[in-house]
């Protein structure tokens, strides 16, 4: 029996028109409308495209949950093995919609989805972890081989084929290792591609490093005598007994701790649960790595206006760049709130 | 974290630490290098005056760093 197939589309590719009907609530017709016709054509008795279901752009953007419910709801009716949404190109709001609505349908209906976009598309960093993103074009001249990409996945997908990986299948990786045995070891492979790399020829690391943001500089502080200061650590010292958990490494939360009552850390108030260095020195004196005294001393000579009350704490090895990134916004929510005008930060 | 503060709060945030390759890559903005991994903000091997004094060196230059306008990632050295 032909696996079904819904798609997933707007209402420019359904041809309802351009932006003046982005506004139009989801809608569905039984078979095809738009780019899933072609996609029909290529999967041809592999699986029907049992229906397809449209919807405005902007309604998408601006009524998320309500359009993402009516829209799982109409899937869901026609049945279907696998979700088709798309190709998006680098239409940004049809691409988090295209990504909104894949995750949501293999996220609440199980079943698998996939979808097209352009690597600068948001909806690529939003939803490549919870969908198949097929790489496309920019733009809509891309649509043919999107969709014979797109459709290729498809009917693996519909097979159980196991997929290769990311790279090779040709959708953005989804951040899951799967372990295999390498004909040659990782000491050949390593040398092998620093050789590449010395002669300049291109090479494929096998481990990516994140890539970091970088974000303007903010103003400096214009008058150091009434400016309040807070101090921030990432070199794991805690209260005496960690009494909020923080782990040791691999942190998942930070602790926040009253220091307005604190002239100096000593290894009888604080200590060094920091798993990543040699703690000797700051079990010591924890202010080698927190500088509450000095700071403390010069709060009381006058150099700055105050010293904020609260010290910010975690410990920084091991870390989840998305763990890290949280406690920054938190921290820097609650420093606004309170009026902070500068973070001196310590990590080790 | 340090670039999510800044850029959150919209306030000067000054890293002090040792490996400032890190620092650069993780977007820190203004960069004072610190003692060594295990005690960024003091140098116990010159007794307890010799550690303060240290740190209120790194210390001042941290606040020289959070009033110092900048462009782009600075490194404060002295």
């Amino acid at each position: 029996m032909a696996k079904r197939v819904v798609c997933y589309i707007n209402q420019f590719f359904a041809g309802l028109g351009g932006e003046e009907q982005a506004h139009v609530p989801p809608s569905s017709r039984p078979g095809v409308a738009g780019p899933a016709m072609q996609i029909q054509s290529l999967l041809g008795e592999e699986a029907v495209v049992v229906g397809t279901v449209i919807c405005g752009d902007s309604y998408y953007g601006e009524h998320l949950e309500e359009a993402r419910e009516q829209c799982v709801r109409m899937i869901a009716g026609f049945k279907p093995d696998l979700l088709v949404a798309g190709p998006a190109f680098n239409a940004g709001r049809y691409g988090v919609a295209c990504g909104d609505i894949c995750a949501s349908v293999t996220g609440s209906l199980c079943i698998p989805s996939l979808t097209g976009m352009y690597r600068e598309n948001p909806g690529v960093e939003l939803y490549s972890p919870k969908t198949y993103i097929v790489k496309t074009a920019d733009s809509a001249r891309g649509m043919k081989d999107a969709l014979a990409a797109m459709s290729s996945l498809a009917v693996k997908i519909l097979r159980d084929i196991p997929l290769g990986a990311a790279m090779d299948e040709g959708y953005f990786p989804r951040g899951i290792r799967k372990n295999f045995f390498h004909k040659t070891n990782g000491a050949k492979r390593a040398v092998d591609m620093l050789l590449k790399k010395i002669a300049g020829e291109q090479f494929i690391t096998e481990y990516e490093m994140p890539v970091f943001k970088k974000i303007t500089p903010a103003a400096p502080v214009k008058d150091l005598s009434k400016a309040t200061i807070a101090l921030v650590s990432s070199g794991g010292i805690v209260p005496k007994g960690n009494p909020d958990h923080i782990r040791v490494s691999s942190a998942e939360s930070y602790g926040v701790y009253d220091i307005s009552s604190l002239d100096d850390l000593t290894p009888d108030n604080f200590e060094s649960i920091h798993g990543g260095y040699d703690r000797v020195w700051a079990n010591d004196d924890p202010d080698t790595v927190l500088p509450l005294d000095v700071m403390r001393e010069m709060e009381k000579e006058g150099v700055f206006g105050k010293l904020y009350d609260q010290v910010f704490t975690t410990t920084g090895t091991g870390t989840a760049v998305a763990h890290a990134e949280r406690f920054g916004q938190e921290i820097g929510e609650k420093l606004k709130k309170d009026g902070v005008d500068a973070v001196i930060l310590t990590s080790t | 974290m340090v670039r999510e503060i800044e850029n959150t709060a919209g306030i000067p945030v000054v890293q002090i630490a040792t490996i400032v390759p890190i620092m650069l890559t993780v977007g820190a903005n203004r960069i004072v290098p610190g003692v060594a991994i295990p005690h960024p903000v003091g140098d116990p091997s010159r007794g307890e005056e010799g550690d303060k004094a240290v740190r209120r060196e790194l210390l001042e230059r941290a606040l020289r760093a959070i009033q110092t306008p900048i462009e782009e990632q600075t490194i404060f050295t002295s």
